[in-house]
């Protein structure tokens, strides 16, 4: 069924509302009072819950509400990830605003009965604060002080309808742009807003839009780069799993403003869902006439097609990516010329990442006033950050930018796992820094990050904790770097690896503090002079430690020891007086270096001992072997 | 339009486009580089910017900018020699260095290497940085070329050559990371490749990684056995780039020289590879007539190029009746020297050992294909050796070659005109026919012998020449790439043509790669063109049926041209192969 | 290994598909992501066929399919156990449980069991970091994965009964 036209779109809308209408009952209502109303189960169907067997509770809970004759009175969804991963898998229940935390298969029974049919909430379900041990119903924490705008649908619509997204404000964006802008006004909302690329490099998305467009050529294309490279981050992911349309009318808009007719999606293979989610997104909006020609009438012809990525993190590089997608080994090029200028196929060729393409259509139908009104002065808007690490809260965090890592880490992430002490926090990914204790109020926006040694990157935030070697984390983005250089420039392939090395020495022990200066000189000229973006950011995890811990690295090489005790070659593992000579160890050790009799302390073989922590394991009850 | 810009505080004006390093050139700043390469005359351009090494400095950057693919723009102020830049270029040659052998003494590149030189530039007096070190098998598999890819710094010369010019494609990129490294096809070894071994990635890859297959001491052993009878003989391209071995200014002939070289060394006999391309003409105009007479098919074209042949084989394999069957010159003095030489000597063919000294690495290939041997045992050629090669044999013989004095070819295998010695630039094998098949179609002289249309750094140049009454359509080309679209186009029925000539080299053999290495500067290749022409223009007979020696031959020897005995000896055939 | 007659129909298969795209060289890599589909891996004469077929030259092929993690010239076990090795993950102790996979499959990442049971690989981050440290077998995550036993019960349900 094609929409003709705007009246076409807006009639659908009006006729698609009640689809949602239970979830957007704006206050809490009380479960009592809303007997009654068509109840929507929301079963969290993000990453995380999937895994850990949202869609069987899924499941269940259909068959039991079908056994019980309730299917009319409550519905069951499967929307994108609520963001609360840590806790999942996730319920949500409207309109009574009930969320349910580390939901399992056995629970379905309970809820179904004491929810839905005695209508009262399942207590040792609800989240509950561990410090102050209050439950909560509704408002949880976690989502105190975030905002979402690119996350807005996500969680909250079932993504695989194209018209709970028409009902959700879709496409109306798009009608605006067609009917009652210009493509110049668009781009200068844009600039207006001053929406920065959530890719990693913030660039101005406006600025981006107008130099394509203002590139002459016969053809234009939009690339949407869902490549989301990052390990650790899953925003991305996010977005296309739970709201695959507003990357797509975002695509559109993009088409409009710029001229072109062609829009790829470069995905990552590893996101099965995530494609299926798209396919199924593009193949609605072709039937709606959402994409096609003649878009609502208008004189605008876009389509979209999917292109895979296969397993190359230099392929988020927007160069890469435009080779892979021609077919071509994913080798990043000099620029410029820019993207902008020669892209596709020659053609000029503007890349979004999805998280900056999902803000679009809100600030097409709010305003560029409203969008830059969020956010610090040089950067607008929201971020959103893959919290995760050694945080209790592991989840997806949509916050104003110019949060502080504090309120991130230690509000909404609700602190550090087991009561440890935080160490730094890792941002931007492989092409990050660490950022210390004493930064932790920065409010973090492109240039603060910066300044102080790390980058926005795509949002991972990757909590450390005092058990983290920072040596061992900065060799961790090493190796992720050396490994996935493309192998193209002489600074990025041989540099790399020769930094791995050096860092590898010093991890073992035999690095001198020659070695550390050699280090920091080459990171410096790997900067200076690798190709594309991979290399030049490549030495940043190493730097901002070198800056932050620089102690941690002479401890290894001075001292040779590990003071996080994370370094294999540099542990010991020795048994103190607390031993009670159980020999339980002794039967353990793949070595036999541990000698002891019977109710004796015991001694472990230094010469020989293969540093496997298996005695220790062993031993954790009566805690009498310790490594330093 | 003009841009404006600064480089190391001299102001300049160059056209927009135009990047920082040719910029630099226009006011004598030399910045280094290793992998940029451009050969315009070939539409060769290496511009993949991976080794780093010509990093300059350009101010309110944040980074450092290749300047070999940064296009300057307005108001750009670039420093070249800050220390910045400095370091950076000397610490990207130390890591290169770091990943590959030590072992530029005993390497075959060694005065002609690239990576070497600019170390020693750059002043690079330690190898900073240490570690692992690549570890692959060297690819010993062909007769004509030798890949050491543990030499390989990834500069993509090779495989720009191979895919942009040549469009043979025997090599990608493959891997990632470190273990990145150019390879073949599934590591498949160049001989079980479609490699046609013109040797062009030789002649730009900048480091040892890929040379000739030495066969110098094969010679040595050869001239010091006192039961062979070593012959050699020179393809005309040698004459004229010989000399760049001995530090001779380019397009130096030194022909004379070259002869008494080759007797010094001990050679006992030395013949001239001109003397069979004067015979090519005889029997490839003939069968060019008899193909038009008999409703043969059209074009013939020629087949003196192994490369070529083996390209069209891999990649024409519908299309082997076309080509010529003529073996190519060096083969054909080579069988002759075995059979009409050694009758007249009164020797055993076995007892002869044939030298062919070549501007060429795929003769060193073809020399070994087994159709080119007598009852397919006695080889019609033993061993070849490149211009490059002998080079090294004079010197290592303590021959001082510019103080030789002139030597004349022996008689009568060393006899030869003008036309022959053209055969060694682009166009001159249907320009040298085309002098014959004036003459003996019209029966008039032809009194301007010079056909300029066909000559040049044209990649395609076509002429319609009338001769008798009839127009030939005739066309010129240098490059496999070059050949690869006149034959698509010809296979498309697009066009057509009565005789095409085609070499692989650019420029012909004059720019093979077995000649001294041109470094990217093509004006050598030009200086050798134009000796080629000096030497044709000094020749007393300048016409192939003018040669004598030729004609006796057929007298005496061989009967008819394009007769039976000359089908047997001279004449050879193809083999279709797949595309690897 | 596959025999004759199946070699045949993924050859008709993988050429239909190709046959059926509008463009084929720009499609280079989806094309190898289908034929690695049918066939499981990316022999050399598969990659052959391809570079024929677009008239490529196969050094080309093996270019691109040599740059890309996901392609596999070696054909994989039964199972595919995938380690998480993101950021996340290896916070978390994602190192310890490739250590642990690699002792308890007596292989290294990237390698097939001698039983062609279970090859071992990783990758990066697939947005269960909650659940870090984790593994994925088959596609199917398994979260929280701390303890030998835990792994070797996942392991175990992949194993044929014995
Ligand atoms: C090594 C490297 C990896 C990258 N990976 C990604 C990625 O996974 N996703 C992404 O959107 N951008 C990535 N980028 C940034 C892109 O090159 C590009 O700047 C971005 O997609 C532009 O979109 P934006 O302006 O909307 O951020 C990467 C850049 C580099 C240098
Ligand atoms: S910096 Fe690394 S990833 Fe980028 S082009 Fe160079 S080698 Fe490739
Ligand atoms: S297990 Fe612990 S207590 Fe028992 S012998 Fe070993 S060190 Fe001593
Ligand atoms: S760490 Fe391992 S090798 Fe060392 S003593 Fe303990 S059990 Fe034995
Ligand atoms: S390639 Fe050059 S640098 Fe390498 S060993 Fe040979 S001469 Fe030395
Ligand atoms: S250049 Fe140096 S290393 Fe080489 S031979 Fe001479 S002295 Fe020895
Ligand atoms: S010799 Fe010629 S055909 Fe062979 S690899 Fe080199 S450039 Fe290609
Ligand atoms: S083989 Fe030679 S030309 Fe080819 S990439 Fe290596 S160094 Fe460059
Ligand atoms: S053009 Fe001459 S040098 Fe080049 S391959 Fe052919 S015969 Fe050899
Ligand atoms: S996956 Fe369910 S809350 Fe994130
Ligand atoms: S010469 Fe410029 S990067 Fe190699
Ligand atoms: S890092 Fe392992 S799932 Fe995200």
């Amino acid at each position: 069924m094609k929409l003709e036209n705007t009246d076409a779109l807006n009639a659908l809308k009006a006729q698609s509302l009640k689809l949602i209408e239970t979830r957007r009952v704006a206050d809490s209502v009380s479960t009592k009072n809303a007997q009654g109303l068509v109840r929507h189960v929301m079963v969290c169907g993000g990453p995380g819950c999937h895994s850990s067997g949202s869609p069987r509770i899924a499941e269940l809970l259909e068959e039991e509400l079908e056994r019980l004759g309730l299917s009319e009175q409550v519905k069951v969804f499967q929307p994108g990830c609520f963001g609360f991963c840590e806790k999942g898998p996730m319920i949500e229940i409207h309109p009574d605003n009930a969320t349910y935390c580390e939901v399992s298969a056995e629970d379905v029974p309970t809820i179904v009965e004491e929810h839905f049919i005695q209508g009262n909430q399942v207590e040792r379900l609800l989240y509950m604060d561990p410090n102050t041990r209050e439950r909560f119903s509704t408002n949880l924490p976690f989502y105190d002080g975030q905002l979402r705008i690119a996350l807005r649908n996500v969680g909250y619509i079932a993504p695989e309808n194209i018209l709970e997204y028409i009902a959700a404000d879709g496409y109306q964006a798009l009608a605006k742009v067609l009917f009652r802008m210009t493509p110049l006004e668009v781009i200068d909302v844009l600039k207006e807003s001053g929406l920065r690329g959530r890719g990693g490099a913030g660039f101005p998305t406006g600025t981006k839009w107008e130099f394509t467009r203002r590139s002459q050529a016969d053809q234009r294309y939009i690339i949407c780069n869902a490549d989301e490279g990052d390990p650790g981050a899953f925003m991305d992911r996010s977005v296309l799993e739970g709201d695959p349309h507003s990357v797509l009318e975002a695509m559109l808009i993009a088409g409009a403003a710029i001229g072109a007719s062609e829009g790829f999606i470069y995905v990552r293979a590893e996101y099965p869902a995530a494609i299926h989610r798209l396919q199924v997104a593009i193949a609605q909006a072709r039937e709606y006439g959402l994409l096609g020609t003649a878009i609502l009438g208008s004189d605008l012809n876009f389509d979209i097609q999917l292109k895979y990525g296969a397993g190359a993190f230099v392929c988020g590089e927007e160069t890469a990516l435009i080779h892979s997608i021609e077919g071509t080994r994913g080798e990043p090029s000099v620029k410029p010329p820019f993207p902008a200028q020669k892209g596709l196929w020659g053609k000029p060729t503007c890349v979004n990442n999805v998280e900056t393409l999902a803000n679009i259509p809100p600030i097409i139908l709010k305003g560029a006033e409203w969008f830059s009104s969020i956010g610090t002065e040089k950067s607008k808007g929201t971020k959103v950050f893959a919290l995760a690490g050694k945080v209790n809260n592991v989840g997806l965090v949509e916050v104003p930018m110019g949060t502080t890592l504090r309120k991130i880490i230690f509000d909404i992430g609700g602190g550090i796992k087991q009561h440890k002490t935080f160490k730094a926090a890792q941002t931007g990914g492989p092409s990050g820094g660490c950022i210390p204790t004493k930064y932790l109020d920065t409010p973090i926006d492109y240039e603060s990050l910066t300044a102080i040694g790390s980058m926005m990157g795509s949002g991972g935030l990757i909590v450390l904790d005092e058990e983290d070697c920072m040596v061992n984390i900065a060799k961790f983005f090493q190796e992720f770097t050396m490994d996935e250089s493309c192998g193209r420039c002489t600074a990025c392939r041989v540099g790399t690896k020769r930094l791995h090395e050096i860092l590898t020495k010093i991890t073992e022990g035999t690095g001198t503090l020659e070695d550390l200066d050699k280090m920091e000189k080459l990171c410096h000229i790997i900067k200076d002079t690798a190709l594309c973006g991979l290399g030049q950011s490549a030495p940043n995890p190493i730097l901002s430690t070198l800056k932050y811990f620089r102690d941690e690295y002479i401890a290894h090489i001075v001292d040779k020891t590990c003071p996080a005790g994370v370094c294999k070659s540099l542990l010991r593992y020795e048994i103190t007086d607390k031993c009670v000579g159980c020999t339980l160890c002794v039967k353990k050790c793949p070595m036999n270096c541990i000698t002891g009799s019977l109710k004796k302390i015991h001694v472990i073989d230094q010469e020989r001992c293969l540093k496997c922590g298996a005695c220790m394991e062993q031993c954790r009850v009566i805690g009498a072997i310790n490594h330093h | 339009m003009d841009i404006q810009l600064t480089i190391n505080d001299i102001s300049l004006k160059v056209p927009e486009g135009m990047t920082i390093l040719d910029a630099a050139r226009t006011v004598d700043i030399d910045i280094p580089t290793l992998c940029y390469l451009k050969l315009n005359e070939m539409h060769y351009n290496n511009n993949i910017a991976s080794c780093r090494v010509c990093m300059v400095e350009v101010e309110g950057r944040r980074n450092l900018a290749s300047s070999c693919s940064t296009p300057v723009a307005s108001g750009m102020v670039v420093k070249t020699d800050s220390l910045r830049a400095i370091q950076a270029r000397r610490t990207m040659v130390e890591l290169l260095l770091s990943d590959h052998p030590k072992s530029c003494l005993t390497c075959a590149k060694n005065m002609d290497c690239e990576l070497r030189s600019l170390a020693a530039e750059l002043g690079v007096r330690a190898i900073g940085y240490e570690g692992v070190e690549s570890e692959f098998e060297i690819d010993h598999s062909s007769f004509s070329i030798v890949r050491d890819p543990n030499k390989c710094i990834r500069c993509r010369r090779c495989e720009t050559m191979c895919n942009d010019v040549q469009t043979v494609g025997v090599y990608s990129a493959v891997g990632r990371g470190f273990e990145t490294v150019v390879k073949t096809a599934f590591d498949l070894p160049l001989s079980k490749t479609a490699c046609t071994f013109c040797g062009q990635c030789i002649a730009v890859c900048p480091t040892g990684a890929l040379t000739e297959l030495d066969q110098v001491d094969k010679v040595w052993k050869a001239l010091n056995d006192p039961n062979q009878f070593v012959v050699v003989q020179t393809a005309p391209a040698v004459r004229v780039a010989l000399g760049e071995g001995f530090g001779l200014e380019p397009g130096t002939i030194v022909t004379g020289k070259m002869v008494a070289a080759l007797r010094r060394l001990g050679f006992d006999r030395v013949f001239d590879t001109d003397f069979a391309a004067d015979l090519t003409i005889m029997e490839e105009a003939t069968e060019l007539v008899h193909r038009i007479q008999h409703g043969g098919r059209l074009p013939l074209l020629t087949s003196c190029c192994p490369a070529w042949v083996k390209f069209f084989e891999h990649q024409f394999p519908d299309l082997l009746d076309i080509p010529s069957t003529c073996k190519s010159p060096h083969e054909m003095l080579g069988v002759l020297i075995k059979s009409y030489y050694a009758k007249t000597l009164g020797i055993d063919p076995k007892t002869i050992t044939v030298v062919s000294v070549m501007p060429c690495v795929a003769k060193k290939y073809e020399a070994a294909r087994p159709e080119l041997a007598q009852s397919g045992e006695i080889a019609d050629v033993d061993i070849v050796i490149s211009t490059r090669e002998l080079a090294r044999m004079i010197r290592e013989a303590s021959i001082h070659f510019d103080h030789l004095k002139d030597q004349e070819f022996d008689h009568p295998l060393g006899e030869s005109t003008g036309a022959a010695v053209i055969f060694g630039a682009t166009g001159g094998v249907l320009e040298a026919a085309l002098r014959t098949a004036y003459e003996v179609l019209t029966g008039e002289t032809l009194e301007k012998v010079e056909f300029e249309a066909l000559r040049g750094m044209n990649g395609i140049k076509e002429a319609v020449i009338p001769i008798a009454g009839r127009d030939y359509r005739i066309a010129v080309i240098h490059g496999l790439g070059n050949a690869r679209t006149v034959l698509e186009k010809i296979q498309a029925g697009e066009i057509n043509y009565d005789v095409i000539e085609i070499m692989a080299c650019p420029g012909g053999c004059i720019g093979g790669g077995g000649q001294p290495y041109h470094h990217g500067n093509m004006e050598i290749v030009a200086a050798r063109a134009d000796a080629i022409y000096r030497e044709d223009r000094a020749k007393p007979l300048r016409k192939s049926h003018q040669n004598l020696a030729i004609l006796g031959l057929y007298k005496d020897y061989l009967g008819e041209p394009y007769g039976k005995k000359a089908h047997q000896l001279l004449h050879t055939s193809y083999t279709g192969r797949k595309k690897i | 290994m596959c025999d004759t007659a199946s070699t045949n129909e993924f050859a008709q298969k993988l050429d239909d598909y190709i046959d059926s795209l509008p463009f084929k060289k720009e499609n280079l890599i989806g094309i190898l992501h289908y034929a690695q589909e049918i066939y499981g891996y990316l022999p050399d004469n598969v990659q052959w066929h391809i570079a024929q077929k677009l008239d490529i030259p196969s050094a080309k092929v093996y270019g691109v399919v040599s740059f890309y993690s996901f392609f596999t010239m070696i054909p994989r076990g039964e199972h595919v156990v995938n380690v998480c090795m993101g950021t996340a993950c290896f916070v978390r102790g994602g190192d310890k449980l490739k250590d642990e996979l690699e002792n308890q499959l007596k292989i290294k990442a990237g390698e097939t069991t001698p039983d062609n049971l279970f090859t071992l690989e990783t990758l990066r981050c697939v947005g269960a970091c909650g659940l870090a440290p984790v593994m994925i077998v088959d596609g199917k995550v398994h979260g929280r994965m701390h303890e030998a036993q835990e792994i070797n019960e996942v392991l175990a349900k992949y194993r044929p009964e014995s």
